[in-house]
This record gives C-alpha cells, structure tokens and sequence, in this order.
C-alpha cells in the first residue's frame, strides 16, 4: 500500500514542525519530584545538546478524571451505532499518548471503521467485523505505468496508469472472499457512467475528477498519489452505499479481471448513423411499422444521440417556462417540493459551516505553532541562565522558565493532535457537501424524467389534433379521401405506439421518485446520525485536550505560587 | 499592579508619635487632554508619605510623559552605575496613541516605573523625584524645557557608546589598538552576558505578542464558526437542529474566554517581558556610562603621567613657568582623583545593581510565568467546562 492511510496522509502535512523542536530529546520520566515545589535542582541542566527537557507523565492525573470513566461508562451502555468509534476515541484521550508517535497515531476507531467500506463513523458496523455481519472492503494501491499498445500511433504511444483494486468481503453476491483486480482511471468513469444510468433518482457518490493534464503531469507521484486517494474514497462510498453495493455494475467493476465487461450503452447516435435505429423516427411522426424500443424512453435524451429528441424536450420546456398553459403533468409532490428547498438552504448553510471550520481550523493550528515557538525561546533562555548564572537567583529564574518551556512545548504538541483530531471530525461537513451534489444529480433525473413524460404527452395531443383534422377534411369528401385515410391510419399507429412510450417514461418518472423518496429517507437518516457522532467527536475532542492542556498549565501555577501577590 | 511600598530605608528610632517612613506612589486616571495633533494623555499621580522632605501627607499632581522621561533622563546623569528603571516607549503607531489597550498598559508601565524609583534605596532620595512628585505644573513644565538639549542623550549617542564599546573589545582581540577598556574579565563576561541576554529576550517577547494575537484570532474564528453553526441548526430544525445551536451558543461563549485571555496574556505576561528587554537596555546604558568614565579616568591619567614628566623638566630647569605648570599639575591630579572615584563608584554601584537586578528579575518573571500558567489554565478550563455541559444535552436530542 503506497503512502499513509487517509489520516497519517492529513496529519503529516498539517503542521510544519520546526526541526528544532523535534531534535528536543523528551523523556516521559516519571519525575514524581518535578510536581514539588521548585526550583529543581536536583537534575542540573548540563549545557551539552541536545537539550534534555523532563516531561512528567500525566497518567494518573487524567485516568481520576471522574467524568472520563463514567461517560465512558454510559457510553458504552448506549445502543446507538457508531458507538463504537467514539468509545476508542474516550480511549485514545484517557491513554496518555507517547509523544513521539503521536504525530502520526491513526484514530483507531475510523480506521476500523474505513476498512468496512464506511467513511468514519457512518454506517451501522461495529469496529471489528464480525462473521455475522456483512462487509464490503476496497482498497486501491500500487499505482503502474502500463502502455496502451493497440493504440499507439507513436512508438512509446500512449502510457496511462493502473491501480490495484483489492476488495475483501463476505457478501455472496461475489465469487469469493478476497481478490484483486487492475484499472485503469477510464474504467472508473465507464463505471461511474453506467451506475448513473441504472440507478436514476439514486443519490450515488459522485466519482472523481477527470483532471484533464498533460500526460507528464498524470505520471507525477503527487498526482498519482492524490487519485488513488481519491479512487479509494469513491470506490468506499459506492460499498457504503446499500443498493449499490449490491449492482451488478460494482461487483463487475470489483471482480471481472482483466477488460472491463460494462458494455457502452446502446449508442442511439451510431445506430441513427447506421439507419438502424428505429424511436427516434416515432418521434419526428414518421410511421415506420416496427415497434417501438421503448428501453430508449427510460433513458434521458443525450446530446449527440437523441438529438431529436433532445429538441423537442427543449421545446417542451421552454413551454412549461414561458407558455400561458400549464404543463400536461406538474411536479405536484409538495412535500418533495419543500424537501427539495430546504436541502438547497442545507447546501449553503452547510458550505458556511465547512469554511468557518477551515479557518477553526487553521487558527487551532496557528495557537499551537505559536505556542511551540515560545517554548523553544524560553528554552533557549533557560540554557542561557544556566550556563551564565553567575547568582543563585538565575539558577532558580532558570528552573523557573524550564517549568513554563517544558508545558508550553507540551501545549504546542497538543494542539497538533486536538487539530489533527478536529480535521477528522469536522470533514463530515465536506462529505456532505460532495453528497449534495449526488442528491442535485438524483433530482435532475427526476425533472429530465418528468419532462420526457410532459413532452410525450404534448406529442400524443398535437397527434390527435392532426388526426382530428384529417377525419375532418377527409369526411367533407364522399367517399373518402384515399390519401387522406391512408395518413389517418398511419398516425393512428403512431399513436399507440407513442401510447406505449409515455405509459413507459411515466413508469419511469414514477419509479424515479419512489427512488428519490427512499433516498431521501436514508440520507435524513444517515445525516442525522452523522452529524450527532460528528458533534459528539468534535466536543469530547476539545473538551479532552483542554483539559489535558489545563493540568500542564495547574502544574506550572502551582509550582509559581509563590511569586503571587497576596489574594491572587 | 505593582504598587510596591517604601522598603530598605534605615528606620529612625521610633517615637511614640512616629510612624515607620514610607512613600507610596501611585499613577492613575489618564486623560486625554487637548485637541488634535497637540493632544496627549494626562495622568494623576499620587503620592502618600511621611517623610518630612515632602510638603504634608498626600498630594497629586498632573503629569504627562514626557514629565516622566524628564525625570528618567535626570536620574540616568545624577546616579551613574545604577540600572534606572525603564519606561515605556513613546507610541510609533499614531492610531493606536489613544487606544483604551495602549493607554492602560502605558499607564500600568509608569506606575511601575515610579515605584521602582520610589523603592530604589539611592533614587528614593533624590531631588528630582521630589520636583517630580511634588511640584505645580509651571514649574514642572519650566523645569523640562530647561533640560531638553543639554543633558538628554539621544538614543542615537547611546547607540553609538554601544558601538564604541563593541568596536574596542574586538580591536583589543584583535590586537589593533591599545586597549582603553577595562581588561577585567567579569566585567567582559557581563558585558557578553547582557548583550546575549537581550537578544533572547526580544525573541520571548516577540513570539509571547505573537501568541496574544493567535488567542485572538483563534477567537474570532470560533465566533464566526459559531455563527454559521447556528444558522445550519435554524435549517435542520428539530434535535439535530437544537444541538446545533447548543454548540454555535457555546463557541460563541468560548470565543469571549478568548478575548479575555489575549487581554489578560498581554498585560501580565507579554508586558512583564518587554519591561525585561527594556530593562536589559537600561543596563546597556550604565555599562556604556562606566566605559565612558573610564576612558575619562584613563585619558586623564595619561595627561597627567605626560604632564608630570613636563612640570619634572621644568622643575629642572628652574622655569618661570613652574610656578604655573605645578598648579596646573595639581588641578589635573585633582581632576584625576575625581575622576577615579567617579569611575570606582560606578563600578561598586554597578556590582551591587546587578545582584539586585537579577533578583528583581526573577521575582517579576516568576509572576509573569504565574500569571501565564494561571491565565491559560483558566481558560483550558473553562473551555473544557463548556464543552463538557453540552455532552448531556447532545445525548438528550440524540436519542429523541
């Protein structure tokens, strides 16, 4: 597996440390008599490098904290799911961290969690996964340079990469438990492209980016890198997903070695081009006599295939925004209508939300710094004192800023990890936002849907209008008006097979909605547990260090108490 | 604030009717006075002694910055070998002269800086710190404008003694020049140790500003993000909805503790550090003053060994300028005398300055640090506190 996992690959590039503070040779000695009074002279500060600074360790300070152990405890007792996730988090903040790994300590709780095919916290898994349970777990790694040998027009043609896709589960939809499969980026659209066909009204993860570059570009380490970040996270959220878990589309993605097997779809376009195609002729009037593939109907109107058709929907709704009349069929569905704005003012307020925690963020990262640099500074006084005290009081103003170097440089450090720790959480605002644009996509299914059915139904009216007219003129003349009566019947079978088209596309459109319902349903659901965990992670986190940072700071006070002016 | 009364003065047998000697000053209630480019800020300073040099028990009277650089400048000739407490530096920024920030932690520095003076055993006594506690505005006014250009020493001339003082010690590493410095090695090792010192210093107080800032803006950004939180729970609505207001509430909250703490770290913490460095200058200035008493102590004696060696021809050859040339000789040994002593005091006041500088030190940073501590463990607190009371409420809209 290239690179950290998600969250050593965050933590590593959030904070610049400066070498300095690293090289700090910190021994977590249980220095019982660091906690009297000062000055400690016990331990002379010896003027070699690097310099020796004592950190006593705050175990037992923090694990009698009362109100750790018994919220822990009613945590524990608490049914909810996802629970799991935020006990090992109680954990992580009781156990005093070791703080040279700390940097880089995944949250043990959401890496479980991630490899269950959930992002943190979401999902109803237990940390480890049990028999009982079903899990679908992808990976993507070891990124290759492959040459695309058919197609090369130009010796050393056309290179591009591929990415191993390893999926461990136990669902029986797949042949076997654990298997490997390569693709290429295309693959991933193909995939993506066929899932938004089949599962119109589904909120479906959105894939990533094409990223359009250079070729040189494609093959930099950092892009490389960046996608198959990107893949995984994708690739994740399609398994967390409960029906498209199950699609044919993913398992063939996940399972079918070598070429993709997701066929393009029917291409209207070619076959127009190949005199093939037969609907889009029912739609210009024309009565061919043969039936209509009324599979076409299910599926919005393309540009560069269906181009009829493409214009008469426009058409269509442009009569719905400007026409006096009100189209055949309306979107009625109030309550859907009202879903439908307030999860637009969702979508801003929840922007909001994610830039104000950026700059959260940046700020708790801008403390920490800070607070690092001036306790390199006082240690670098302290040194100083010491080596040139030439009167006892240095020595003891000495020991003095020693006390405040050591808590600030352990504040710094943990403002590192309360950070790295709130990026976590609050990234749930950024996840819902990306899902957001999923539910737009599954709502435009459903009015391209809706129109496809309100342009069927003008057709079928302006059909019988004309037929009106031809029996009309046709009855004017005895006998009948051969030409006249020939047409008549020919509309009449455009008609019926028109029929046959909106009783399809308003299946269709119904069957759309009933997706968007369902959706809608889950994605409440899944938000409001979320956001729960989201806010329940992000409080105990802050209130967790701040109080780890309170008692560096108690120890410091109380060992200064005696310079306090009287009722201080 | 650092109201320190009278100590170290030797006490007169106590009658009945006496009481211990003490002089308490106090510096309060600045006000801005006059208009436009001409405006300044005023302060009262109080003064509350037995002493019989001062007229009565209590008075106040008005004075303005420069009143206080006035008399910095009078100690700092009068009283050479002694650290004069420092002051406070005249405002750069002019926005920010008349900020309520910058008026009190001006006002807190010139309290401070008169009740060092006031409890130095030496300037305690002095003559000047009478006129200056003591004297109407006319004179006090009239007794400024008589001194500026004559005795102030600009900060450049200083600069320069620093440079001088400098330039002589590494000619004489050297080997350039013949040494005029002192070739005593505590006073070189002093010497290192202040400039040294400074530095470190300036780096404390200049990341302790910068971290007055973060806590600053730290709170800013909570305020803001509490905002938007609020706004998401009024268009989630319900459980989720209220806790969401519950956490933009408490932000809000969190983000005043932190207002108050860069308040709080810049008078007690911040301030304290750079009343270090400024003191380290004052220092500065003592050693460049006793670099130039024994450059006159020296120059003098070399004129003097030179005029010797004139007067002893004379004197042989019984010259009618003799007469003249041994008064001359005795005038300039004179002169030498003084100057030797002047240079020894100096010498004998600055040893003693420095036992009690750095004991002073280590009494002021030794608060400073409590303060600190004491600040940020207050606010880590409180910032637990907060967030801890919203965990039963996020349960409670949780399982609803």
């Amino acid at each position: 597996m290239m690179g950290y996992e998600n969250q050593g690959h965050e933590e590593a590039h959030l904070y610049a440390t400066p070498a300095e503070m690293e090289s700090l040779v910190l021994t977590d000695n249980d220095d019982s008599s660091h906690h009297q009074s000062q000055p400690n002279h016990h331990h002379p500060l010896s003027s070699s490098l690097p310099f020796a600074a004592q950190i006593p360790t705050d175990d037992d300070h923090l694990l009698a904290s009362p109100s750790f152990l018994t919220h822990s405890q009613s945590q524990s007792q608490n049914p909810i799911p996802n629970h799991s996730s935020s006990s090992s988090s109680f954990k992580f903040i009781l156990e005093p961290p070791s703080y040279a790994d700390a940097v880089f300590r995944s949250f043990d709780g959401d890496h479980i969690n991630e490899t269950n095919g959930h992002d943190s916290s979401s999902g109803d898994l237990s940390s480890s996964p049990p028999s009982t349970v079903e899990y679908l777990s992808i990976s993507v790694s070891d990124p290759q340079k492959e040459q695309d040998l058919a197609n090369s027009l130009v010796s050393g043609g056309n290179t591009y990469v591929t990415y191993l896709i390893t999926t461990r589960t136990n669902l029986p939809d797949f042949n076997g438990s654990e298997f490997s499969v390569r693709r290429r980026f295309k693959d991933v659209v193909t995939l993506s492209d066929r899932l938004s066909e089949s599962y119109r009204g589904f909120f479906i993860p959105i894939r990533p980016d094409k990223n359009v570059v250079e070729s040189q570009v494609m093959q930099k380490q950092e892009f490389v890198e960046q996608r198959r970040v990107a893949l995984e996270k994708y690739l994740r959220r399609l398994a967390a997903h409960p029906v498209i878990r199950r699609s044919d589309e993913l398992r063939s993605f996940l399972e079918v070695d070598g070429r993709l097997p997701l066929v393009r779809n029917t291409d209207v376009a070619s076959r127009m081009l190949d005199g093939a195609v037969k609907l889009p002729r029912q739609l210009f009037g024309e009565s061919v006599g043969g039936a209509v593939d009324v599979s076409e109907v299910v599926q919005p109107a393309k540009g560069g295939r269906d181009l009829l058709r493409l214009f008469k929907e426009l058409k269509q709704s442009v009569t719905n925004d400007w026409g006096g009349a009100k189209p055949p069929v309306v979107e009625e569905d109030k309550e859907f209508l009202e879903k439908k704005e307030k999860l637009q003012d969702f979508e801003q307020q929840i922007s909001n939300v994610s830039q104000q925690a950026e700059s959260l963020v940046k700020a708790q990262q801008d403390i920490g710094e800070t607070m690092g640099q001036l306790g390199l500074a006082f240690v670098k006084l302290t040194k100083f004192e010491t080596e040139e005290a030439v009167y006892e009081t240095q020595r003891v103003r000495a020991a003095d800023m020693k006390s405040v170097a050591t808590a600030a440089v352990k504040a710094s450090r943990l403002y590192r990890e309360l950070t790295a720790q709130t990026v976590k959480h609050l990234d749930k605002l950024h996840e819902y936002l990306g899902a957001m644009l999923a539910v737009n996509q599954a709502f435009s299914d459903r009015s391209s849907a809706l129109l496809t059915v309100q342009t069927l139904l003008s057709e079928l009216s302006s059909l019988h209008l004309r037929i009106e007219k031809l029996e009309a003129a046709s009855s004017k003349i005895f006998g009948g008006d051969r030409a006249r009566i020939r047409k008549i019947d020919e509309l009449k079978e455009t008609v019926r097979a028109t029929e046959d088209a909106k009783s399809c596309a308003i299946r269709e459109y119904e069957r759309i909605k009933e997706n968007n319902k369902n959706e809608l349903e889950r994605l409440d659901k899944e938000r409001h547990d979320d956001f729960f965990n989201m806010l329940k992670g992000f409080v105990v986190n802050q209130a967790g260090y701040a109080e780890k940072m309170a008692s560096v700071w108690d120890m410091v006070a109380e060992e200064t108490i005696g310079y306090a002016k009287d009722g201080s | 604030m650092q109201q320190r009364s009278f100590s170290g003065v030797s006490q007169s047998p106590r009658s009945p009717s006496k009481q211990p000697p003490y002089l308490a000053v106090s510096v309060t209630d600045p006000a801005k006075m006059g208009n436009g480019v001409q405006a300044y800020i005023s302060y009262k300073v109080i003064t509350k002694t037995n002493l019989p040099e001062y007229q009565g028990l209590e008075k106040i009277v008005i004075r303005r910055y420069s009143d206080f650089v006035w008399l910095r400048d009078r100690l700092f000739e009068k009283y050479k070998g002694i650290f004069i407490p420092p002051l406070p530096e005249k405002s750069t920024v002019e926005k920010f002269r008349f900020t309520a920030e910058f008026i009190e932690m001006r006002r807190q520095a010139l309290d401070i800086f008169v009740n060092r003076i006031a409890s130095h055993h030496e300037l305690q006594q002095s003559e000047d710190l009478r006129i200056f506690l003591q004297a109407d505005e006319q004179t006090m006014e009239r007794a400024r404008s008589q001194e500026s250009g004559i005795f102030k020493k600009k900060p450049a001339d200083l600069m320069q003694i620093f440079k001088d003082v400098q330039s002589r010690v590494s000619d004489v590493v050297l080997g350039k020049e013949k040494p005029v410095e002192e070739l005593n090695p505590d006073f070189e090792k002093l010497k290192r140790y202040v400039f040294e010192l400074e530095d470190h210093l300036a780096e404390a107080q200049k990341h302790a500003y910068r971290l007055v800032k973060r806590h600053r803006e730290l709170g800013q950004s909570l305020s803001d993000f509490g905002r938007a939180v609020k706004l998401l729970g009024a268009c989630e609505g319900e459980a989720l909805g209220k806790a969401f207001a519950e956490l933009g509430a408490k932000s809000e909250m969190l983000s005043v503790k932190l207002q108050k703490e860069a308040q709080h770290l810049l008078m007690n913490f911040e301030e304290p550090l750079k009343d270090y460095v400024r003191a380290v200058h004052s220092v500065k200035g003592t050693i460049a003053e006793r670099a130039a008493a024994f450059r006159q102590h020296c120059e003098l004696a070399e004129t003097i060994k030179l005029k010797e060696i004139d007067l002893n021809k004379l004197r042989l050859t019984r010259s009618e300028r003799t007469a003249d040339a041994e008064h001359e000789y005795e005038e300039l040994k004179a002169d030498g005398e003084e100057a030797r002593r002047r240079f020894e005091t100096i010498v004998r006041l600055m040893n003693e300055e420095m036992v009690r500088f750095q004991e002073e030190k280590t009494l002021d940073m030794g608060l400073a640090f409590h303060e600190f501590a004491k600040g940020q463990s207050r606010l880590a607190n409180g910032i637990a506190d907060a967030w801890r009371s919203l965990l039963p409420k996020l349960e409670a809209c949780s399982s609803s």
